[in-house]
């Protein structure tokens, strides 16, 4: 082996090396709590009510609380991210207009959770006088998750192939036609497959719906849209940092019902990505 | 309904959706901004970027946001210094090196590391690391800077590595085929030519990381131990911008001088980020062409 060789063999293993340094913790994470959260899980834990001040029974309003919460902020944020997406692709000119919405979504994306927060609090939750409820929290949530769902949308609808547009538009269709017929259809797959994501990264959210939706301790189902909830981020924090003697296995098991939640949606997601490049037709 | 008239309606919705984006920055910067000039009233701008005090609730209250700025960038400036060797060079290895199968395996679980909630890594620091690290460095608390940063570390690496990855593969490959003509091996095309050719990808996405690590919340209010003092070191417990909206606002009362005073953090923040922001947009764009 010469030098050259040589030195390869070291850089190769050295970035293999840092690889692993990322690969162990990420398995040790899922590990310990896997381990330590199973054993709780109980169908109980799952259906139950909390008890004594969160320190026995269950989880499930904190479950049906994030449930609630997903469902509202995709209630809320696709049909808007779709459009503004549509809007972007298919109807926009490259003007200054256009330039303001590109660069407002880079810095919407970069916004901090808690900074939401503060806005979700002053305008649904003060100003709109929504109170602290699933409204607020789906809207604050919503406007979080918009970013995510305009790029994936926005890069559906881009791959959909011109000649279908062109076909469309030369047989007499409108462009509203065009878009809704022939556009839309191909670039659903792709779009579900971005929302979903975002769904599962804001049911995970804690900052956001700290002062917009989350109840401390509520062991009862909400009633309605104006109702606050308990969610399960914001459960683990609670048990976490703000209430003593929580039995440890309960912390495991919700941060473990937490992952899984996330994870299942991560799965629907990876599933209809799968799913749409196999039925795609170009 | 005619086409003649639902075709506007449905024309007029998509372009306003469309400016709703832009809307809401708007919004999210004016109401900040209008909370924040509040506080500015009784308390100048400069005593509250400038002061070293963060007491808000004492008599009388004093909001200097330094001590708060100051943890924030001390907490970063540790994650990003652990996690852009480790991000950078498991791009290079995913991208350049893995075997295909290896690769994919490799993407899936950095995929799973970006889905763990904020809140997950939080309780993990509390219960796991913070004592780790206690134990280790003979610490009086293991709430800590550093756990702090360890965590955010670990949680900006999808946002680097992706990012990283997608800038090393979108390099030309007739640059690799000529390096390679030339008699260079694979690790001296990957040093010299790919990842010279893939760094304003690779600033972008350091600057993302960034930007993802100063707006953390959960993490640094659950393990850096909540004190709001000017940090000397990153093995003592501090307290970052983020952290304190987090963690003071369910104890103010809304129009206190100390509710707009966390507003006005927020309005720091939200300056950091969109500067940020815009850095890393200008490289990502640099990068596509």
């Amino acid at each position: 082996m010469n030098g050259a060789k040589i030195r390869q063999h070291i850089a190769f293993s050295v970035l293999g090396l840092l690889t692993l340094g990322i690969v162990v913790p990420i398995l040790l994470v899922i590990i310990y709590i896997v381990v330590n959260g199973a054993g709780a899980i109980t169908w109980e834990f799952l259906t139950a009510a909390p008890r004594e001040g969160m320190r026995a029974g269950g989880i499930f309003p904190a479950i049906v609380g994030t449930i609630l919460l997903v469902v509202g902020t995709m209630l809320f944020a696709l049909p808007l991210g779709v459009l503004s997406a549509v809007y972007l692709v298919e109807y926009a000119h490259d003007n200054l207009f256009t330039r303001m919405i590109k660069l407002s979504v880079v810095n919407l994306s970069g916004i901090p959770s808690i900074v939401y927060g503060l806005f979700g609090f002053t305008m649904f939750v003060m100003l709109l006088h929504f109170g602290t409820s699933i409204l607020a929290g789906s809207l604050t949530l919503g406007i979080m998750s918009l970013p995510v769902i305009i790029t994936a949308s926005k890069e559906a609808l881009e791959s959909v192939p011109n000649t279908y547009r062109e076909i469309s538009l030369s047989l007499g269709a409108t462009r509203w036609q065009t878009v809704r017929y022939c556009v839309l259809p191909y670039a659903i797959p792709g779009i579900l497959t971005g929302t979903v994501l975002s769904l599962s990264r804001a049911a995970g959210e804690t900052a956001p719906i700290l002062f917009t939706v989350a109840a401390f301790y509520l062991p009862r189902l909400p009633r309605g849209a104006f109702d606050q909830v308990m969610a399960l981020p914001y459960h683990l924090y609670v048990i976490s940092t703000q209430v003593p003697n929580i039995p440890l296995e309960l912390s495991f098991a919700t941060a473990l019902t937490l992952v899984g939640l996330v994870f299942l949606m991560n799965l629907v997601s990876i599933f209809l990505r799968a799913h749409y490049r196999k039925k795609r037709l170009w | 309904m005619p086409r003649r008239i639902s075709e506007p309606i449905i024309e007029w919705c998509i372009k306003l959706s469309g400016f709703a984006v832009v809307i809401f920055v708007f919004l999210i910067f004016l109401f900040l901004l209008r909370d924040s000039l509040s506080l500015f009233r009784e308390y100048p701008i400069r005593d509250v970027l400038l002061g070293r005090e963060w007491l808000p609730i004492s008599e009388p209250p004093k909001f200097g946001v330094l001590p708060l700025l100051v943890g924030s960038v001390l907490v970063t400036f540790w994650a990003i210094v652990i996690c852009v060797p480790l991000g950078v060079g498991a791009a290079m290895f995913i991208a350049e090196v893995a075997p295909k199968p290896l690769k994919h395996v490799l993407k899936s679980l950095i995929e799973i590391l970006a889905s763990i909630p904020s809140v997950v890594l939080g309780f993990l620091g509390i219960i796991w690391l913070g004592p780790f690290l206690r134990n280790t460095f003979g610490l009086s608390t293991g709430m800590t800077g550093l756990t702090g940063s360890l965590l955010l570390a670990f949680m900006a690496l999808p946002t680097i590595i992706s990012i990283s990855e997608d800038a090393l593969a979108g390099v030309p490959k007739a640059y690799r085929e000529a390096a390679f003509g030339l008699g260079a091996t694979r690790w001296q095309t990957l040093w010299r030519v790919i990842l010279p050719s893939a760094s304003s990808g690779i600033v972008a996405a350091i600057m993302l990381g960034i930007g993802r690590v100063v707006g953390e919340t959960m993490v640094v209010l659950m393990v850096t131990g909540n004190a709001p003092v000017m940090p000397k070191s990153i093995l003592q417990p501090l307290r970052t911008l983020t952290a304190t909206i987090a963690g003071e606002m369910g104890e103010t009362v809304g129009g206190s001088e100390h509710y707009f005073a966390l507003f006005a953090v927020g309005l720091v923040l939200f300056a950091i980020t969109f500067t940020i922001n815009l850095i890393a947009d200008v490289f990502l764009r640099r990068a596509r062409k």
